[in-house]
């Protein structure tokens, strides 16, 4: 997890279910296309659900990887593992960030 | 031998014969208000009052809104919550418009996780899931939520605990559900099904597959009703019941024993049929007046009349029911057979029985009973019913209307004269132009009776049984039976 401010105008959760190919795979991925991407601006949460089963209830989680775009609003979700190509930047509306 | 979970749903683990198959996933599939969610919260309800804890895995509605819906059933959700019996799983989706798109592969492991959690954490035995339709359309029907099912299903198995899941069906009779997976993922599949048959709703459940194990074929009868649930009403598998029982009881009246070689046997169903006026409720008051008077309890389960128009007319015959009412002795219910459903009445009924414990029962009248049910519905309940009274061994004297004011078959008689152990015929006959009543015992198993038709009259002294009518022409198949010898030629009002 990144050490960061809230002032930044992407706040993406990745929720795994422990560290599995698919999951570092999907993390991976991600992480490339924000690096690419999004300039900089973005926070990157990720949370294992296996090691932090409250965050799986309160975010009613059943299949994983799941993304969640926090910020900007309203919330959107991804489920699936192929998260490491463009199309994750059009299907998160973030192609203006 | 499979090891079997008794459900505790009333009449479930009857149709079961013992119970689901312990340890292995079982469906429930049904459209839209079959009561699957009931069927599924009653299942865990069930168990706690067993003292088994289990967790209601919820894809669909959230745990508010069950609990909600639950309460008027009588299962304070919420308390065994406090204490540890019942955990739900919350995957109901976070908003009303849930925005989930599907970017590639994923599994289910977080769902298992948080399942086994809940069940590690109340030590559950029995688990539900509802509904795997609400999967399917948030998810699509893809292979990888086959896939995921499947895992989640070998999961609950590992778990070693006794799973029920719901799911869709939207064709009512077909033997699939849409998606078609569902049956293989699971061992044992459940139908319910609320069907429309001549303007009436019926509910039924079908048990269509225990994998390994016996369950009773086709399709049951059952009630959802406040503060009980779902009970399901399983029906005698057909066949005769052996007539136990030599001992003979009063009929009431001295000449209608001698007509059936000395009474009725202890544990027979006897049915009196006639059109209206005949005399029917004059049976039914004169069987229980004997009844009291001999020391039985008995149970007059009343559609057509008041208690009160009953008390009257019996006193006017001179039998005195009120005071064996104000002992206890007799009970008598009054119902209004629009009042609620076939199934609901039967269930009333067996109360009753089981509360009251009479030797003896009447019941004035089943067409009443047949007026407000579908053909198909009322012969069940017959069978239902008749093979219930059977297995109490309980005197139980039927009456029936006929359609027609001058005989002639009835639908009741139909369904339920192979059911019946006697059976009675009132009828009015005409003789020399003057209406006489007549009766006659049609059939009457394991005993020697009268074959005659004998003239009856009635007054403030009851029934009085006469001579046997002679040269009678068709006094079933005829509208209006004539006496050839007064008349003089054959000839009939039509």
């Amino acid at each position: 997890m990144t050490e960061q401010s809230e002032s930044e105008s992407v706040h993406l959760v990745l929720y795994i279910a422990g560290r599995t190919p698919r999951s570092i795979r999907a993390e991976q991925g991600l992480r490339t296309i924000c690096t690419e991407k999004l300039s900089g601006d973005y926070r990157l949460d990720v949370i294992d659900v296996i090691e932090d089963p409250e965050a799986a209830e309160r975010q009613k989680i059943f299949a994983t990887p799941l993304l969640v775009r926090e910020r900007p609003q309203p919330t959107q979700r991804l489920i699936g593992d192929k998260l490491g190509s463009e199309s994750v930047i059009y299907d998160l509306d973030l192609e203006s960030a | 031998m499979l090891e079997r979970l008794r459900t505790g749903i009333p009449g479930f683990d009857a149709l079961a014969q013992g119970g689901l198959p312990a340890s292995r996933p079982t469906l429930v599939a049904g459209g839209t208000g079959c009561g699957k969610t009931v069927f599924a919260a009653q299942f865990l309800a069930e168990g706690i009052r067993q003292g088994e804890p289990g967790v209601f895995v919820t894809f669909e509605e959230p745990p508010a809104q069950i609990r909600q819906n639950m309460r008027g059933f009588g299962w304070d959700i919420a308390a065994w919550e406090a204490n540890d019996l019942w955990r739900f799983v919350d995957v109901s989706p976070i908003g009303p418009i849930e925005a989930l798109r599907v970017v590639g592969d994923y599994d289910f492991h977080a769902l298992i996780a948080r399942i086994m959690h809940a069940i590690q954490s109340i030590g559950a035995t029995r688990v539900a899931l509802d509904s795997l339709a609400a999967v399917f359309s948030r998810l699509g029907d893809g292979g990888n939520v086959r896939r995921e099912l499947f895992n989640v299903g070998h999961a609950l198995r590992e778990a070693n605990v006794s799973a029920l899941i719901t799911a869709e069906r939207l064709e009512a009779h077909n033997g699939k559900t849409p998606n078609g997976i569902e049956e293989f993922v699971v061992d044992n599949v459940i139908v319910l099904r609320h069907l429309q048959d001549h303007e009436k709703r019926r509910r039924t459940m079908e048990i269509v597959k225990f994998r390994g194990a016996s369950h009773s074929k086709g399709q049951y009868p059952f009630t959802i009703r406040m503060n009980r649930g779902i009970e399901v009403i399983p029906l005698a598998s057909g066949g005769l019941v052996h007539r136990s029982s030599e001992n003979r009881i009063s009929s009431g009246n001295d000449a209608l024993d001698r007509m059936c070689g000395g009474g009725f046997f202890r544990d027979s169903v006897l049915l009196v049929s006639g059109p209206t006026g005949t005399g029917k409720t004059l049976t039914v008051s004169q069987f229980l007046a004997a009844g009291c008077r001999q020391g039985d309890r008995c149970l007059l389960m009343a559609f057509e009349e008041s208690e009160e128009q009953f008390r009257r007319n019996a006193a006017n015959w001179g039998l005195d029911l009120e005071g064996a009412e104000n002992d206890g002795r007799l009970r008598i219910v009054c119902l209004y057979p629009e009042a609620q459903s076939l199934e609901d009445h039967l269930i009333r009924i067996r109360e009753e029985i089981d509360g009251f414990e009479p030797d003896r029962l009447a019941m004035d009248s089943m067409s009443a009973l047949e007026r407000i049910a579908t053909e198909r519905g009322f012969r069940e309940f017959c069978i239902g019913f008749t093979s219930f009274v059977k297995s109490k061994q309980l005197a139980t004297l039927l009456t029936s209307t006929t359609s027609s004011l001058m005989g002639g078959g009835s639908v009741t008689e139909m369904h339920i004269s192979t059911l019946t152990d006697l059976i009675m015929l009132l009828r009015y006959v005409e003789v020399a132009g003057e209406m006489k009543r007549s009766l006659t015992v049609l059939k009457m198993r394991g005993s020697s009776h009268d074959h005659a038709i004998r003239e009856f009259s009635i007054s403030e002294r009851g029934m009085t049984v006469g001579e046997p009518l002679t040269a009678n022409v068709g006094f079933l198949t005829q509208p209006c039976p004539v006496m050839l010898d007064e008349i003089g030629g054959v000839g009939h009002a039509d």
